[in-house]
């Protein structure tokens, strides 16, 4: 197959990185992009997560908003942004992608405050924490693995969906693919898959990694071989939580 | 006074007038529905089959790799990271991966990359379903004599029809979404008229029309999957 010659070729050249618009700068664009969106919907999603999840309310919002979510089309909401009187600019696109990456952190924080066992709490409580330090030093490191968990997914989703933003005349690493299809260079397009791909699961990694290290307890690290798998256990994103 | 307002204007300064805010562009114009109904439709029509093939063809892909996977552990770990590893690929990536082999303008490449992201919610959920069947109940129909279909068709497969409904939801209402993204190949269904009215000096009534009718599509699609789950399970009812 000569795609994979031409796109090895397109990789191999150096100025197609270097220059001005080139891969590296499509990809600092995309990073800037993805962590603007991560961020805003950090700052959204966890606080009114641990809020409800403390409370016990909310179920029902929760459940809606992931639900309706996953029928939004990203295309749809970058499209709709785009026209309006934000226009053509990195702010319409960090929106759009931000009001995606808030369900699953929200879901994710919710269920995990939620899931802090009432015993551990009663027991806090007893040794006369106040609502400060039971916060701090009880329910947020019992839950963080589902918290960290929550930005870890949406983290790889927004990554992911930041390509998209090509389609619409935004920025990112989805340029490549996108000019690709435009000049049916099936080269081109071959490369720009290898990119976004190789980003969105080096991200993955990343965050695995980094979320076994902040999280306390004992170790246990991600592709060490487990003695008694989960298997079948569905990961609790926004897609499956058992709410 | 019309020299007046002319010579105010002239000087003026100039204001950064677009020729796309010089034309009226609502939100939403019933006449483009009316006018371009068989579009819309034939557009709705494609989006339903790429859908529905998708998720025919996961599943059909689906249960027997569940299967598999709960008979033997040791394949249960590889499917399972294999799977995760082919859902964290983007979907335009996914595309892009394809066009070389199928085509960059063919629907075949939307159809295959959107069976490889319902096949790999359907594994998870399905294998879930089944290793949720109480082994109590599997040994006691293979006690009564049961053979490996009949174990199949009358215990495994009512007992984890829940799961296996919920996985078959979420399947389709992600694919309806996802379908937009077939564009880049010219066969997003409705995700025609969304990039469609971009390109037409950014249209928003085609563009809102491509997105709410995506909604609707995957709003009917849960109603019709749960009142059919519903079907399929009568007992759950009676319990009641």
């Amino acid at each position: 197959m000569s795609a994979f010659g031409d796109a090895f070729v397109y990789l191999n050249d150096p100025f197609n990185w270097t220059r001005t618009g080139g891969i590296l700068d499509l990809l600092v664009q995309h990073l800037r992009i993805s962590a603007l969106a991560v961020l805003l919907a950090a700052v959204l999603a966890v606080p009114t997560g641990v809020l409800l999840g403390r409370s016990g309310r909310g179920v029902g919002a929760v459940v809606v908003i992931s639900n309706v979510s996953r029928a939004v089309p990203t295309l749809a909401l970058l499209t709709v942004l785009a026209v309006t009187p934000l226009g053509f600019s990195e702010t319409g696109t960090v929106l759009a992608l931000a009001a995606f990456a808030v369900p699953p952190m929200l879901t994710n924080t919710y269920v995990g405050f939620r899931e802090v066992d009432r015993d551990v709490r009663e027991a806090a409580r007893a040794m006369g924490m106040s609502r400060g330090q039971m916060l701090t030093r009880v329910e947020f490191p019992l839950a963080l693995p589902l918290v960290a968990t929550g930005v870890r997914t949406a983290a790889v989703q927004v990554v992911a969906t930041a390509a998209l933003a090509a389609l619409v005349g935004g920025g990112g690493l989805g340029r490549i693919i996108n000019l690709g299809f435009g000049q049916q260079d099936t080269g081109v397009i071959l490369a720009g898959a290898v990119l976004v791909a190789a980003l969105a699961l080096l991200t993955e990694l990343l965050l695995v990694l980094l979320s076994t290290a902040v999280t306390p307890g004992p170790r246990r690290w991600p592709l060490r071989p487990v003695r008694a798998p989960g298997a079948g256990e569905p990961e609790p994103t926004s897609s499956g939580v058992p709410l | 006074m019309a020299s007046l307002g002319a010579l105010s204007a002239a000087n003026a300064p100039a204001a950064p007038v677009l020729a796309a805010d010089e034309a009226p562009n609502p939100w939403f114009d019933p006449s483009y529905v009316t006018d371009n109904w068989d579009t819309i439709v034939g557009y709705l029509g494609q989006h339903v089959r790429l859908t529905v093939g998708a998720v025919l063809l996961g599943a059909l892909i689906a249960l027997p790799l569940a299967l598999l996977a709960r008979r033997t552990r040791f394949l249960a770990g590889p499917v399972l990271g294999l799977s995760s590893v082919v859902y964290t690929i983007p979907s335009l990536a996914m595309f892009a991966f394809l066009a070389p082999f199928t085509g960059p303008l063919s629907a075949t490449t939307v159809l295959i990359g959107l069976t490889l992201y319902t096949l790999v919610i359907l594994v998870r959920n399905f294998l879930a379903g089944l290793q949720a069947v109480p082994a109590d109940v599997r040994e006691a129909a293979r006690g009564m004599g049961y053979g490996s279909m009949r174990l199949f068709l009358r215990v495994d497969l009512p007992l984890a029809l829940p799961a296996l409904m919920a996985g078959l939801r979420i399947a389709t209402v992600s694919t309806v979404a996802l379908v937009t993204v077939g564009v880049i190949t010219g066969n997003g269904g409705l995700g025609q008229l969304i990039i469609g009215g971009l390109n037409s000096n950014f249209y928003r009534a085609e563009i809102v029309t491509g997105s709410v009718g995506c909604l609707l599509l995957a709003l009917v699609a849960d109603v019709l999957m749960a009142g059919l789950e519903r079907l399929l399970t009568p007992w759950t009812r009676a319990a009641r």
